[in-house]
């Protein structure tokens, strides 16, 4: 290739190359924002489930609902 | 987990205008170079991943040593932080040199002193992660993780030093002299060398916001599994 007089066109390559480095950047954020969530959502879980229980509502007969 | 501060919102939107400036000045602004014409653009994005992986395997030595001192699992965090981000930015150094080798030397692949020492480099630190998550106790597998960041660190000057120590390769030598024995020498103009600085300043910003943004996941991480110790001793 580099015996040639003129620039060669290697302007796929360049694109492919630009492309991958946007999908493997925007994999790896995505998958920080996504690991966050999901530990976010699982923390939530867990402080409902320490939450202590609370009172039943009581209905008129003095029956729990 | 603590709300994101100002300085990490600053540091989001200066990563994101500097990576759009980064892609516009390499396409854009930097001059085509004669011999591998539009495919030497790949390098900017190339060198500076590269340049940023390896400085944060290298950044990984510090909390790993400070962790072996005080045994502080924080630093464990930073650890584990900075080699996931790096591994990430290495893989993405080597795919786009691949990407430029298949024009500029007619192959993908070539088992050459700069190519096999960057391959050796990442596998280690993707077997960093295989290794780390077959411990179960948190102290042993930070403890394990330290000193196997330290002696996996031992890859990265071989692997930037492998092209100026070897005689016959196929890698240009972008930083500093050449032997003059690469097949391809980068003789790069005032214009691409000013592009290529920023790239790799533009991409330590990047790579400093995607840290801090790790060590809070790790901080979130760790805070979820003692709240579930805590649930499930109750």
């Amino acid at each position: 290739m580099f015996f040639q007089e003129s620039t060669p066109d290697t302007s796929g390559y360049m694109i492919a190359g630009y492309a991958v480095a946007f999908i493997v950047l925007a994999v790896y954020v995505a998958s920080i924002h996504i690991r966050n969530r999901n530990l976010k959502q699982d923390m939530a879980m867990l402080e409902e489930l320490e939450e202590p229980a609370k009172p039943q509502p009581v209905t008129k007969r003095g029956k729990k609902k | 987990m603590q709300p994101k501060p100002l300085a990490l919102k600053i540091l989001d939107v200066a990563s994101i205008l500097l990576f759009g400036m980064t892609i516009y000045l390499a396409l854009f602004i930097a001059p085509t170079e004669a011999t591998m014409g539009a495919v030497q653009r790949v390098f900017y994005i190339h060198v500076s991943t590269a340049w940023v992986g390896m400085l944060g395997f290298i950044a990984a030595v510090v909390p790993a040593i400070i962790y072996l001192r005080n045994n502080n699992m924080k630093w464990d965090r930073i650890e584990v932080a900075a080699i996931e981000i790096s591994s990430v930015f290495f893989l993405l150094a080597i795919v786009l040199g691949s990407i430029w080798a298949r024009p500029a030397w007619n192959t993908w692949w070539k088992w050459e002193a700069r190519l096999t020492t960057a391959a050796i480099a990442e596998l280690l630190y993707i077997a960093y992660f295989m290794l780390r998550a077959g411990i179960d106790n948190p102290e042993r597998r930070a403890r394990f993780g330290a000193v196997y960041a330290l002696v996996a660190s031992v890859s990265i000057p071989i692997t930037f030093m492998s092209i100026r120590w070897v005689d016959r390769t196929l890698h240009p030598v972008v930083f500093g002299a050449s032997k003059g024995t690469a097949e391809i020498d980068m003789a790069m103009t005032l214009g691409m060398v000013q592009v290529m600085l920023f790239a790799i300043l533009a991409f330590s910003i990047i790579f400093i916001d995607l840290l801090w943004h790790r060590i809070r996941l790790g901080e979130l991480q760790e805070a979820v599994e003692a709240r579930k110790v805590k649930v499930i001793g109750s």
